[in-house]
């Protein structure tokens, strides 16, 4: 019964947040809905004993992950959205596609019945973190050395996509250069003339 | 008692309104969200399937779509600040050619 509770609260909190996410317009209100969904997601996570997962949610996504959103959007200085003519067709064309998809989801994922599993209740199943560990650092420990190589790839990814151009020698450096004194050689050539 | 259904229902709502945010939103950052609100999604039902099933590699697998998050974030916003630089727009509308 608390386990019903707590599901539902925590659900329509999750499903609220995203439709609010949906609906704000400006990009950091969005960003705080984002981060309402992941912690009621959190939650959930707890109720279905999965301890581990929950931290990292809150830590990684919801810590670091929404950090990096919000301050890119204080960076660039995001203001309210633009309405375009594009986005109305979109608006015509996308909430009745989205209507039915989640019709079709909802209606294919309510019938589902597993094998041998009658529901699930708190304390049936409890993941440890050591668990986890042994788990990742024995059967997992490939793909794990495989995301150490794809974390180490993003950062530098990410500090070359994001470095200033005029941090270091460039192409682009030598033509402003070279473009740069054009307008004062003109310059003293029109006041002769004028 | 709750069956696992209803976190799969959840999770598809969760999904679809993370396609929604992705179609119909102009705002690039938003866009992106909407992506990281799709990829929570599954990871519920990730842990929703390992809870039901007793399995531990689901739990691991979240873990895994957490760092493919993380660093397609920080990619991604590199990419949206380069955007920016260039075009001073972060309407998606606007940003349809590959040449400046």
């Amino acid at each position: 019964m608390l386990h019903q509770i707590l599901f539902f609260i925590f659900a329509s909190v999750a499903v609220a947040a995203a439709i609010n996410l949906l609906l704000q317009k400006h990009p950091i209100n969005s960003a705080l809905s984002l981060i309402v969904v992941m912690g009621a997601l959190a939650v959930l996570y707890l109720l279905l004993g999965a301890e581990f997962v929950a931290a990292v949610q809150l830590i990684v996504y919801a810590g670091a992950i929404m950090v990096l959103f919000v301050f890119v959007i204080m960076l660039l200085n995001a203001g309210l959205e633009e309405r375009t003519p594009g986005s109305a067709v979109a608006t015509l064309i996308g909430v009745p596609g989205v209507a039915a998809l989640v019709g079709l989801c909802v209606f294919v994922f309510a019938r589902t019945r597993i094998r041998g599993a009658a529901g699930y209740s708190i304390g049936d199943f409890h993941v440890s973190t050591q668990d986890i560990g042994r788990l990742l650092f024995r059967d997992y420990l490939l793909p794990f050395e495989v995301t150490s190589v794809l974390v180490l790839i993003g950062i530098m990814g990410a500090v070359v996509l994001a470095k200033r151009e005029d941090a270091g020698p460039t192409d682009r450096s030598p033509e402003i250069t070279a473009e740069a004194p054009r307008p004062e050689s003109q310059q003293p050539a029109e006041r002769t003339h004028a | 008692m709750v069956p696992i259904s209803y976190y799969l229902v959840l999770s598809a709502i969760l999904f679809c309104l993370g396609v929604a945010g992705f179609l119909l939103k102009r705002n690039i950052i938003t866009i992106f969200m909407s992506i990281e609100l799709m990829l929570n999604a599954v990871n519920l039902s990730f842990v929703a399937f390992s809870a039901e099933l007793h399995a531990l590699s689901g739990n691991i697998f979240v873990f895994f779509v957490m760092v493919v998050a993380a660093a397609e974030a920080a990619v991604g916003l590199a990419i949206i600040i380069e955007v920016f630089r260039t075009r001073d727009t972060l309407n998606v509308d606007k940003v349809n050619l590959l040449k400046l």
